[in-house]
């Protein structure tokens, strides 16, 4: 059953990120982990907001760049309790480690499914090559927070200013208080 | 009805000399200003009709305005008067699939325009229903709702506020017209014209319009000195009011403050009249609906269903 | 002329004389005057906010008697109607009285919309011409109009002919007849214009249906002149005044007529809301049973249906109708009736649960209570002193015929 689910959701990713694909108008590969074997690439995709007087803010990053640490390090592909990045909880996709996202040879980063490497101030296309319906709403505007001017310079918060991208769904959090019953509100004198 | 009255917390305690101050002085009362009115009492008494003011005479009033927030509250207030811009009809877009009930856009929208702390007066109302139930039927609803965290599972938000209609009942029965629709979609209200017979409250089937019961409260290191006449300026006692799509921001290009605040981004704001913008794409993207709809009232304000249900834990 | 008018306000000192009851009578009126003004000095000072109402119920206990008395105004048109078009004698001598019940009621209306506004300073900016009068587009701004035309067509009929008889000679049909038959489509529209305010509200179900109008208009025909009825008893006890027990029973009889209209359309309303059982009929529902143990109004409202059936059973039977006892019983059980129904049975109801379903249970606050006593007992000052005015001249108008 769970052997399935698993094959159901491959499937599904692969469905939207062939979409994707085509969308963007990169040539479409019949096998994803084709893809993945290809030689990586340098070339980043196309830009990611068309609108002029945009800015999209950087991903807050403790330790960048990654490669300080990790090029001196050998490459561990099995999946185990992290004991040095312990704030990170991977509870995202049903399958996936590290490396689905995370180049193994360049760490400084992120590899989208095809074998390209893009930066991390792109990881709009990462997230879109699965949530591709997600990122062209948030390239419209109608997914996502944006603040500043509705007819001017605004600001696309990104995909990670509100998403946990390694376990993204929202956290429940404290309302603000409730208001007053009409029955509570009464004259008051002044101090 | 004289009877039986159950003691109203509002009931507050009449001593006797109240009474024999009252009645000394409740003829005066019905004739005179009230106390606190100080000399441009009589320029206020006498101030026409914003529509009808030339632009000299709004900003000579506007000066008055500005002099006496800025003596109230002891620090600069700006106070403007930015007409419409043209070929702007503003929109406003809220997912209900990603609302999470968290009342941060409440919060913002009470400090932006400056409304009463105390007595309490908030603009946004955020109504917590069950899925499942039915959703016109808004006596599911709870306003009061106060969990430790929200979403709460099982339930979703419908944040109401001014629909900002593009047929107002609340204008057309308004009796000194003290309430009208701008050129660019925005209902505002001339507070010092109103009167304060409350028949615009009666009207709004969205229960969006607020009464000044008591004198409104700000304290002053929390008032908000950008603002409109039709907008966040200081109101007085006795007038109505109501969102105003933050008409002191958004006439200058700005967000609305509920938009900012939003902490899952459920709200979406633009130019109606411009189809590259955030909310005629949202209206593209989803079904949107508007509320009530069979009153014919036809919203500026649409709802959509971004995404199924809000995802957030708990949520499901 | 000189002459002409100081004839006519004469009688005006016939205001401050009368027997010990009399100035007791209005002693105690004017003290519960003066402990309103103090409440309504206490709501200048400090705001509504001393009512109970809020947000979510935003009419409360003064718009309720404020309906509930524009109905009493129709009380002249009812005398009017049978005197000038039937032309029944009996009812032709105290219709003056009708018509000064009809600018009292008229005058308390505006003071109970004057103490119900946030901001009674600038109600000018209501008037036509000075002010910025939202007309025809609000029923407030008609409402406006009728109302004062109303006050004005009575003030005049009444003035026309005390101002006749106080030069000693009967009044010209001539001119008050044109006068008297304009007031019988005033009356009318004060009530259907009343009844649009609620009615044009279509935010509010309870009161956007069409039934309204008729409502109205029947509740008033019981009202009204019930309250005259009594009035008129009164006036033949303490002050001698002849009126003939004709004219009591024929008022009586078209009062009950009146009463079964209303509780037909009455009936039809219930009928519609609760068997058609759409979310609607929501205030239907809590005005009627409650919602979710908020039963504010339950006991209000059946009071005022048992009332009004029992007055209507009274009424319905000739014996009982021309017996005084079993007569003054149910025009009180009616009037009692009338007004809980008409009143907060129909303003509270409609905005309960409000447009986002929340219930707030509104009862008014001692304060908020005190004002309308207040305007009730200016009111009953009102008529007293305008029947005092009046007696003398109508007294000597006996003398001759018309």
């Amino acid at each position: 059953m769970k052997k399935m689910k698993a094959v159901f959701f491959t499937l599904l990713a692969a469905t939207a990120l062939s979409v994707f694909l085509i969308q963007s108008g990169v040539q479409a590969q019949p096998q994803a982990e084709q893809v993945a074997k290809q030689q990586p690439k340098q070339t980043a995709a196309k830009p990611l907001v068309h609108a002029p007087d945009t800015v999209t803010p950087a991903p807050k990053m403790a330790f960048f760049p990654c490669s300080q640490c990790h090029s001196a390090m050998p490459v561990n592909k099995k999946e185990r309790a992290l004991t040095f990045h312990t704030e990170i909880t991977l509870k995202h996709m049903p399958t996936g480690w590290c490396y689905s996202c995370h180049d193994e040879k360049n760490r400084d980063k992120l590899k989208l499914a095809n074998g390209d490497l893009i930066d991390y101030n792109d990881s709009a296309l990462l997230c879109g090559q699965c949530h591709g319906a997600s990122l062209k709403e948030w390239q419209d505007g109608v997914h996502g927070k944006r603040t500043g001017m509705w007819n001017g310079k605004k600001v696309y918060e990104n995909c990670l200013s509100c998403h946990d991208q390694h376990q993204p769904a929202f956290k429940a959090i404290k309302p603000m208080p409730a208001p007053e019953r009409p029955e509570k509100i009464i004259y008051k004198k002044k101090k | 009805m004289i009877k039986n009255t159950r003691k109203h917390p509002a009931a507050i305690d009449l001593d006797r000399r109240t009474f024999l101050k009252g009645a000394a002085l409740g003829a005066a009362a019905m004739a005179l200003p009230p106390a606190d009115a100080d000399a441009g009492f009589l320029e206020s008494f006498f101030q026409k009709h914003f529509r009808e003011m030339s632009d000299e005479e709004i900003k000579k009033v506007i000066d008055r305005l500005e002099k006496d927030y800025s003596k109230q509250f002891s620090k600069e207030v700006k106070v403007k008067a930015t007409k419409p811009m043209e070929n702007v009809v503003f929109g406003y877009g809220l997912d209900i699939g990603r609302c999470i009930g968290c009342r941060k856009c409440v919060q913002a929208c009470v400090e932006e325009n400056n409304q009463s702390r105390d007595p309490q007066i908030q603009w946004i109302s955020v109504l917590k229903m069950k899925k499942g139930a039915k959703m016109a039927d808004f006596q599911t609803a709870d306003k009061y709702y106060q969990p430790e965290q929200v979403p709460e599972p099982g339930y979703f938000y419908l944040p109401v506020q001014c629909q900002q209609c593009e047929d107002p009942p609340c204008v057309k029965v308004c009796p000194t017209k003290a309430t009208w629709k701008e050129k660019d979609g925005i209902v505002v209200i001339d507070y010092n014209w109103c009167i304060g017979c409350r028949y615009c409250m009666a009207a709004c089937p969205y229960g969006a319009r607020r009464f000044n019961w008591g004198t409104p409260n700000v304290p002053a290191e929390q008032l908000n000195p950008n603002t409109h006449y039709l907008g966040n300026r200081p109101r007085p006692k006795g007038s109505v009011e109501k969102c105003t799509f933050c008409i002191q921001r958004t006439r200058e290009g700005r967000y609305p403050a509920c938009v900012e605040a939003c902490p899952v981004g459920a709200r979406k704001f633009g130019n109606l009249a411009d189809p590259n913008s955030e909310i005629r794409k949202a209206m593209e993207h989803f079904r949107v609906f508007r509320l009530k709809e069979d009153l014919n009232t036809k919203p500026q304000f649409f709802y959509f269903f971004g995404v199924k249900s809000n995802r957030a834990e708990g949520g499901k | 002329m000189t002459t002409a008018l100081i004839n006519f306000f004469k009688d005006i000192t016939n205001i401050f004389k009368g027997g010990p009851k009399y100035y007791m009578l209005m002693g105690i009126l004017g003290a519960i005057l003066a402990v309103g003004l103090g409440a309504y000095y206490l709501q200048v000072d400090r705001g509504l906010i001393i009512t109970a109402m809020r947000d979510q119920v935003a009419w409360g206990f003064y718009i309720a008697n404020f309906t509930f008395l524009v109905g009493v105004a129709a009380a002249a048109v009812l005398l009017v109607i049978p005197a000038y078009l039937y032309k029944f004698k009996p009812i032709k001598e105290v219709v003056l009285f009708g018509e000064i019940m009809a600018v009292t009621a008229i005058i308390m209306c505006l003071l109970f919309i004057m103490v119900d506004v946030g901001r009674p300073l600038f109600v000018w900016h209501m008037l036509p011409v000075i002010g910025t009068i939202n007309f025809p587009a609000s029923l407030l701004g008609w409402d406006f109009f009728v109302l004062n035309g109303y006050l004005a067509v009575n003030l005049a009929a009444l003035g026309y002919a005390l101002f006749c008889y106080s030069q000693g000679k009967p009044y010209s049909l001539k001119i008050l007849l044109p006068i008297v038959i304009f007031s019988i489509p005033m009356a009318f529209s004060i009530h259907t214009v009343t009844a649009f305010l609620y009615g044009a509200v279509k935010a509010r179900p309870f009161w956007n249906v069409s039934i309204l109008g008729p409502r109205f208009l029947a509740s008033a025909f019981c009202s009204g002149p019930a309250l005259m009825l009594l009035v008129f008893q009164a006036l033949r006890k303490y002050e001698k005044v002849d009126i003939e027990d004709k004219a009591i029973f024929k008022i009586s009889e078209i009062i009950t007529y009146a009463l079964g209209i209303n509780l037909f359309f009455l009936f039809v309303e219930i009928f519609t809301d609760f068997y058609s059982h759409t979310l609607n009929g929501a205030s239907m529902h809590y005005l009627f049973f409650g919602i979710d143990g908020k039963t504010n109004l339950v006991p209000f409202i059946w009071t005022a249906v048992v009332l009004n059936l029992a007055a209507f059973a009274i009424m319905l039977t000739p014996k009982y109708r021309y017996n005084y006892k079993t007569l003054n019983i149910a025009l009180v059980m009616m009037i009692i009736g009338v007004y809980i129904e008409k009143g907060m049975g129909l303003v509270i109801p409609g905005q309960t649960p409000d447009p986002l379903g929340e219930i707030y249970e509104y009862m008014p606050t001692t304060p908020e209570m005190l004002i309308s006593i207040a305007i009730w007992a200016l009111g009953a000052m009102i008529f007293i002193a305008l029947t005092k005015f009046a007696l003398p001249k109508i007294k000597a108008a006996k003398n001759f015929d018309h």
